[in-house]
C-alpha cells in the first residue's frame, strides 16, 4: 500500500526529470524543480551541537544557508572534500538548503515505464522518503523525495515542534 | 509698443526649453487670455515676448479693451492650457490669467469686448497681489493650492537639529507632479533581497580593493582608478540602500494626538500635546517595535505625570500639562524622549514601596538609582489601579522591550517639575556594531553593547566553586566564567595556546566573563537570521557574513549570562 502512494506522489507531481547525483557507488535522483543551483564546495561555519552530518553554515550571496553532508547522512565509507565534490542547493518550500555530494551527473527525463517500485528493504534510509527506483539499462537510479527527506525531524534542520 | 520695463524678458528657463521640444498637439486652437487686473498691465506685455521668443509656441495678437487693469490677447497655440499658464506665471500671477477657448466665429464675436470683461473684471476685482509676482516662484497646479501647504512630509512643528539629515526629498516635490506619485508601496521582502544584493557587492568590492593594494599605481593606474570609483559607488549604493527601509518617526507619533485627547478626557486632565523631531528617520521594523513601549511611557506619562488641572494651579503651574515626544539622531542612535512637567517622581514614595516589596535599598542610592528601581517586575507607586494603569506591569515591559532591541532607558525627574524619560535604541536592526573574537580558528561576534571590558587573565586569578564553576574577580567582584571554547566544542589542533582573554560581558542586569582565545577588532555588521533557513542555535542570537564572505556567528550574551547562572 505504501508502494503505491508513493507512485501517485511521484506521477501527480508532474516530476518527470531528474538531477542525478553520486554517491560513492550509488546513483541518486532528485526533482530537478527543487534544484536551484550547484556550486563548489567551501568550508562552511560549523556550528556547535549539531548532528555530524550538518557541516555548518555558508554565505550564499548574503543569504546563510545550511549544509547536509548526503554522505554521512547515508553513513558512506568516505568522505571527502576535495575540487570535485559539489553542493547542490535546493529550494524547498522557501527554506533553502545545500547538500553535499561527490558528483553531479547529469539531468534525464525518466518515462514513467522506468519508473519501478521500491521493494521492502532495510537500509539508513528510511523507506518513505525513496519514490522510486528508476531503470536505465543496467543503471538503477535511486529517487529521492527531497523534501520529505529534509523536512524529516532528524535532519534537526527546522526547530523542533516544541511546545515552548 | 510699450516696453516691458518692470520685467525684461527673461532668458528662457529650462521648463521653457522642455516646452519648446514636446511634441505639438495635433490640434491648433484659438483662445481668448485674460489678464488682470493688474496695477501694472505693462507686465501682460511680457506675455507677447514669450510668444515672440519661443518657436512653436503659437501667435498672439492684442485684442483692445476698455479695461485699464486689464489686458485681452487673442491666441492660436496647440499647447495646453496648463502649460500656457505656467508659462505665463514667470511674468504674472496665475489668479490673474483667464483662458478662454472659442472656436473661430466666437472669437470674432468676442473681439470686441462688449461687457463680457466687465463680469471677469469684477470676479477677479479683490485679487490686489498681483503687482510683484516672484520670477521662478513655485507654481502651484491649481489656483488657490499653496504647495507648501499640501506637501507630504511638511514639518507641524519645530523640528530638531539632530533631525536635519531627514531627506530633503519628501519636502520639496516637483510642482507639477502630483504628491501621491511621489511614493511607490515595495514588499519588504524585495528591500531585503536588494540589502543582500548589496551587501554582497560591498563583500566583493572589498576583496577586489584587498586584491589591489600590490599591484603598482604607476602601471595599473586606470584599474585603480576604477576601483576606487568602485569603492565610493558600493559605499553610496549601501547607503541608499539602507535608507530604503528608513521611515520618519511621525508614523508612531501621530497616533498619540488622538490616544492622549481620549485619555485625558477619561481622567477629567488637561494635556497639551508636543511633538518634535518627527521627520527623524528609523527602521521600518524599529518603529513597529517601538509603538508598543512608547504608548505605555506616554499614558504613563498622562495618568501618573500630569496632575489634575485644579492641583496643578494650586502648584503655581498652568493649567494644562505639557506632554512631549521628541526624536532626535545622535551620532549612530535615536533618542526617543518622553518628557512631561507633572509631579514627577516620588523619590520617598519608590523607596518605601521598594521595602515593603522587600527590595534591598538604602537612603544613600542616588536618583538614578532609585529610578531604576520602578523598571523592577511588578513594581507600582500608584494607590489605586485604574483601567489605564498602575498594575505594575509596564515598566519592565517597557525596559524588557527595549533591550531587547538593543536599546536604553534612562530616566530624569524632578519631583514637583516633572520627568523625562529617554530611550536610545540603535538606527537599523539591520546592523549592528561587534566585537569579533577568535576561539581556535573560529570567529564569533559579541554585540558591542553588551561588552563592558576585557582584559588579559593570569591563571591564578580564577578559582573555582564546588563542581569546578570558575568564578574571577574582576573590580571587587566575582562573576562567572564562560568558556566560549567549552559552550560551542571548539576543536583544538595540536598545541594551540589556550585562551588567556576575558570578554566582561553584561545583560539582564547580570555580568559573566567570556574566555576567548584573542580579540580580533570591532567591526559594523549586518545582522542576518539563522532561523530562515535553519533552527535556533542555542546561544547564538543570529549570523553575519565577515568581510572574507565567510559567516560568523553572533553570541546571544542573555542566553550566555542566563545559563552561567544555573
Amino acid at each position: 500500500m505504501g508502494a503505491m502512494e508513493k507512485t501517485d506522489r511521484m506521477s501527480s507531481g508532474g516530476a518527470r526529470e531528474y538531477l542525478t547525483f553520486r554517491l560513492d557507488q550509488e546513483e541518486y535522483g532528485i526533482d530537478i524543480m527543487k534544484v536551484q543551483e550547484i556550486r563548489g564546495y567551501e568550508p562552511p561555519t560549523r556550528i556547535a551541537n549539531a548532528p555530524k552530518f550538518l557541516k555548518g553554515v555558508v554565505n550564499l550571496r548574503g543569504t546563510i544557508v545550511p549544509i547536509v553532508d548526503m554522505r554521512l547522512k547515508f553513513a558512506c565509507a568516505k568522505a571527502e572534500y576535495n575540487s570535485f565534490t559539489v553542493v547542490i542547493i535546493l529550494n524547498l518550500k522557501n527554506r533553502i538548503v545545500g547538500i553535499v555530494v561527490d558528483s553531479v551527473s547529469d539531468v534525464m527525463e525518466l518515462p514513467p515505464e522506468n519508473l519501478k517500485s521500491v521493494p521492502e528493504i532495510e537500509s539508513v534510509i528510511d523507506s518513505s522518503v525513496v519514490l522510486g527506483l528508476g531503470s536505465l539499462g543496467d543503471r538503477m537510479l535511486i529517487l529521492l523525495d527531497i523534501e520529505r527527506l529534509m523536512s524529516g525531524a532528524d535532519m534537526g534542520l527546522v526547530a523542533d515542534p516544541e511546545p515552548e | 509698443m510699450e516696453v516691458a520695463v518692470v520685467l525684461a524678458p527673461p532668458s528662457p528657463p529650462a521648463a521653457l526649453t522642455s516646452f519648446a521640444k514636446t511634441p505639438p498637439l495635433v490640434t491648433e486652437r484659438i483662445l481668448e487670455i485674460h489678464i488682470g487686473p493688474l496695477e501694472k498691465p505693462e507686465q501682460a506685455d511680457a506675455i507677447k515676448e514669450l510668444f515672440r521668443d519661443i518657436p512653436g509656441l503659437g501667435d498672439i495678437e492684442v485684442v483692445q479693451t476698455d479695461q485699464v487693469d486689464t489686458r485681452v490677447f487673442s491666441v492660436k497655440t496647440t499647447s495646453s492650457d496648463d502649460d500656457l499658464l505656467d508659462l505665463f506665471a514667470f511674468h504674472v500671477s496665475r489668479d490673474c490669467v483667464q483662458i478662454k477657448t472659442l472656436n473661430a466665429s466666437q472669437a470674432a464675436a468676442a473681439s470686441d469686448g462688449d461687457g463680457f470683461f466687465d463680469q471677469i473684471a469684477g470676479a477677479n476685482g479683490s485679487s490686489g497681489y498681483a503687482d510683484d509676482p516672484p520670477p521662478g516662484a513655485p507654481l502651484a497646479p491649481l489656483p488657490g493650492f499653496g504647495f507648501f501647504d499640501g506637501a507630504p512630509g511638511a514639518p507641524a512643528s519645530p523640528v530638531l537639529n539632530g533631525s536635519a539629515s531627514a531627506k530633503p526629498v519628501t519636502k520639496v516635490s516637483s510642482p507639477s507632479a502630483p504628491p501621491e506619485a511621489a511614493t511607490i508601496r515595495v514588499a519588504i521582502n524585495k528591500v531585503d533581497q536588494l540589502i543582500n544584493l548589496v551587501g554582497e557587492l560591498v563583500i566583493t568590492q572589498a576583496m577586489l580593493a584587498q586584491n589591489s593594494r600590490a599591484l603598482d599605481p604607476a602601471v595599473y593606474q586606470q584599474l585603480l582608478s576604477g576601483l576606487a570609483d568602485l569603492d565610493r559607488n558600493t559605499r553610496d549604493l549601501q547607503e541608499s540602500v539602507m535608507s530604503i527601509r528608513m521611515i520618519p518617526m511621525s508614523i508612531v507619533f501621530s497616533r498619540f494626538p488622538r490616544m492622549l485627547r481620549d485619555l485625558a478626557s477619561k481622567l477629567g486632565k488637561k494635556v497639551e500635546f508636543v511633538t518634535q523631531g518627527e521627520a527623524t528617520e528609523l527602521d521600518k521594523g524599529l518603529v513597529e517595535k517601538i509603538t508598543d513601549p512608547l504608548t505605555h511611557l506616554v499614558r504613563n506619562s498622562c495618568d501618573h505625570g500630569v496632575e489634575l488641572p485644579a492641583d496643578r494651579v494650586a502648584a503655581g503651574k498652568p493649567e494644562s500639562g505639557t506632554i512631549t515626544l521628541s526624536a532626535a539622531h545622535q551620532g549612530g542612535s535615536i533618542v526617543i524622549e518622553v518628557r512631561d512637567d507633572g509631579r514627577g517622581l516620588s523619590r520617598e514614595k519608590i523607596l518605601c514601596k521598594a521595602r515593603e516589596r522587600g527590595l534591598e535599598v538604602s537612603d544613600q542610592m542616588t536618583d538614578s538609582e532609585v529610578w531604576q528601581l520602578i523598571f523592577a517586575p511588578g513594581f507600582s507607586t500608584a494607590e489605586v489601579v485604574t483601567d489605564v494603569s498602575g498594575r505594575g506591569v509596564g515598566m519592565d515591559v517597557v525596559k524588557r522591550n527595549i533591550t531587547a532591541l538593543n536599546g536604553t532607558v534612562d530616566i530624569d525627574s524632578a519631583e514637583g517639575y516633572g520627568m523625562r524619560v529617554s530611550v536610545r535604541l540603535p538606527l537599523t536592526l539591520a546592523i549592528m556594531d561587534g566585537m569579533s573574537v577568535g576561539v581556535g580558528d573560529e570567529v564569533y561576534l559579541l554585540p558591542l553593547s553588551s561588552v563592558v571590558e576585557s582584559f588579559q587573565v593570569k591563571a591564578d586569578a580564577v578559582s573555582t566553586v564546588g563542581q569546578g564553576t570558575q568564578l574571577v574577580k574582576v573590580r571587587d567582584e566575582y562573576m562567572p566564567v564562560i568558556k566560549l571554547e567549552k559552550v560551542f566544542q571548539v576543536p583544538r589542533f595540536g598545541v594551540d595556546k589556550a585562551g588567556d582573554i576575558m570578554v566582561v560581558i553584561e545583560a539582564d542586569g547580570s555580568r559573566a566573563a567570556l574566555l576567548v582565545d584573542e580579540l580580533l577588532g570591532q567591526q559594523q555588521v549586518v545582522v542576518k537570521n539563522l532561523e530562515s533557513n535553519y533552527r535556533k542555535v542555542p546561544n547564538v542570537s543570529g549570523a553575519t557574513i565577515l568581510g572574507d564572505g565567510k559567516v560568523a556567528l553572533i553570541l546571544d550574551t542573555g542566553a550566555l549570562v542566563r545559563r552561567s547562572r544555573h
